[in-house]
């Protein structure tokens, strides 16, 4: 049962993911990738991440994809056109893929400690996630949200009107 | 139990509440439609049938009838989706709701009153909820009408703002219960009846105010119906939509509003428990210890849309930045507030 799952999901995400690609409309690349990212939350259910499934449909799938196609709509954006693009894009372009997977592939079978994860039954609860986010991995935790708040502040300091402009509104 | 039976008893349970919850949407409208019609000093409709009490199924067969117009101009895929989309993203959520006590189990271990037991309901519900944004969303730009895209656009903003609202009022009842499973959270105000509901004991009331506010405008309903405001947008996202297709987004809605209704019955006002508690000794006849917490269930939901029909018979409609300005500037820091005064009331005790 669960293979199958993951099977299907699995397709589907690749699918989307290549779809993505080829479309040349950016709407409907947006909704290639609100396939993957809610296919990517089938495969984290199956491994009995239930928490992290919700989050990433309610955050991603709710919340940033809504921003994008938003703005797909308000700029109008229209069709991409294609080019035929550049030789030396094929010919570097796919050893380089190739080879930077081959790279990431290979650090991750050498080191150890990462521990194992398959797909079964057992649920990681929210209660157990958070007891761990909140004592072993407290100041990785804390350290990520001061990132966001950096975000935060970096886009009201982008968006705030400079002091020449706001004089000449008032 | 074998996964034979788990498929036949859950088919059964889907199909039986699915037709229930279609049910409930068409007398939803008629309930709107005769009570805003009491309110503004009319009869509502009163021909077909005893009371119009027919009245949903002709306009159902009205609009199988109708001519499904698809515009030119049209892109066609996403046009023929957004409906889609819309609706069962209205009728999905509707999965994880416990209508009855828990205690009827059917043969097996098998709880007859829910359709799936989940320990992340509420999230659950959350994210289906803001998936079928895209309905909205979708259909406004496909149809590639100016009305339709700014109704759309109005829409989207409107609901990625109160949903944050939405969610942090939530916080303090899941924080107050330990749990985001539906069935553990209405079991912890089961105890004294109304006096240990989130909304009285629990002094949550600030955060059902903040839930009932963001439910409106997460359901496009009066006071906060801007994306689909007559008078300035023709019908907002709906306006090139004819036939069935603009029959599923009425459904979506009305579906959506029968939703918020039962969140919020579970949330805060005991879900299926009796109100009195344990005054009342339950009688000892078991089909009626059976049925009597879904008549609690069902009587909190149809109170919750009949304040739905009241404010939209009452209030005006707001403007777009006053709303804009409502959810980022009072809505959201207030429901901040109640999660930090609630976890500091928890962390005291």
């Amino acid at each position: 049962m669960h293979l199958i799952l993951f099977l299907v999901f699995a397709a589907f995400c690749l699918a989307g993911a290549i779809n993505l690609l080829l479309q040349t409309h950016p709407i409907n690349s947006a909704l290639s990738l609100i396939v993957v990212m809610t296919s990517l939350a089938v495969l984290y259910l199956l491994l009995g991440a239930e928490f992290l499934a919700a989050a990433q449909v309610i955050v991603y799938a709710g919340a940033i994809m809504v921003l994008f196609t938003f703005v797909v709509m308000l700029l109008n954006a229209g069709r991409e056109e294609r080019t035929r693009g550049s030789v030396a894009y094929g010919v570097i372009g796919f050893p380089a893929v190739v080879a930077i997977l081959a790279l990431i592939a290979t650090v991750f079978l050498h080191t150890t400690g990462l521990g194992d994860a398959a797909m079964s039954n057992n649920i990681t609860t929210t209660q157990e996630l958070s007891t761990v986010l909140f004592t072993k991995l407290l100041l990785p935790f804390e350290v990520t949200s001061v990132l966001i708040l950096i975000a935060i502040l970096g886009a009201v300091a982008l968006a705030r009107p400079h002091d020449a402009e706001r004089t000449a509104r008032k | 139990m074998t996964i034979l039976q788990f498929f036949l008893w859950s088919l059964l349970k889907i199909i039986v509440v699915t037709v229930v919850l279609l049910l409930g949407v068409a007398y939803t409208v008629l309930l709107e439609r005769k009570l805003v019609g009491r309110i503004q000093n009319r009869w509502g409709p009163s021909r077909v049938g005893p009371f119009g009490l027919l009245q949903p199924l002709v306009d159902g067969a009205k609009s199988f009838l109708k001519e499904d117009i698809i515009p030119t101009a049209v892109y066609r895929p996403l046009y023929l989706l957004a409906p889609i989309i819309a609706l069962s993203c209205a009728l999905i959520s509707i999965a994880v709701v416990p209508f009855g006590s828990p205690a009827v189990e059917g043969p097996g271990g098998f709880h007859i009153f829910q359709i799936s037991d989940v320990n992340i309901g509420l999230l659950v519900v959350l994210g289906i909820t803001s998936i079928g944004v895209y309905g909205i969303a979708l259909a406004g730009w496909s149809s590639n009408n100016k009305y339709s895209l700014l109704g759309s656009l109005r829409s989207s903003a409107q609901l990625i703002s109160y949903e944050l609202a939405l969610g942090l009022s939530l916080v303090g009842v899941v924080l107050r219960a330990g749990s985001l499973n539906l069935r553990t959270i209405v079991e912890s105000q089961a105890r004294h009846g109304l006096l240990t509901w989130n909304l009285f004991g629990g002094f949550q009331f600030v955060a059902f105010f903040i839930y009932l506010m963001a439910a409106y405008a997460e359901t496009n309903r009066s006071p906060f119906d801007l994306p689909e405001a007559e008078s300035e947008l023709t019908a907002g996202y709906h306006t090139e939509y004819s036939s069935m297709k603009f029959a599923m987004f009425f459904m979506a809605e009305y579906a959506n509003m029968i939703m918020v209704g039962c969140v919020a019955t579970l949330l805060f006002l005991g879900g299926w428990t009796s109100p009195f508690g344990n005054l009342i000794p339950l009688p000892q006849n078991i089909v009626i210890q059976a049925l009597l917490p879904i008549f609690w269930f069902v009587l909190k939901v149809f109170s919750f849309l009949f304040l739905y029909v009241w404010v939209r018979g009452t209030l005006p409609r707001f403007r777009y930045d006053q709303l804009m300005n409502f959810g980022w500037r009072y809505l959201m820091p207030l429901a901040i507030l109640n999660i930090v005064a609630t976890s500091l009331w928890l962390a005291y005790k």
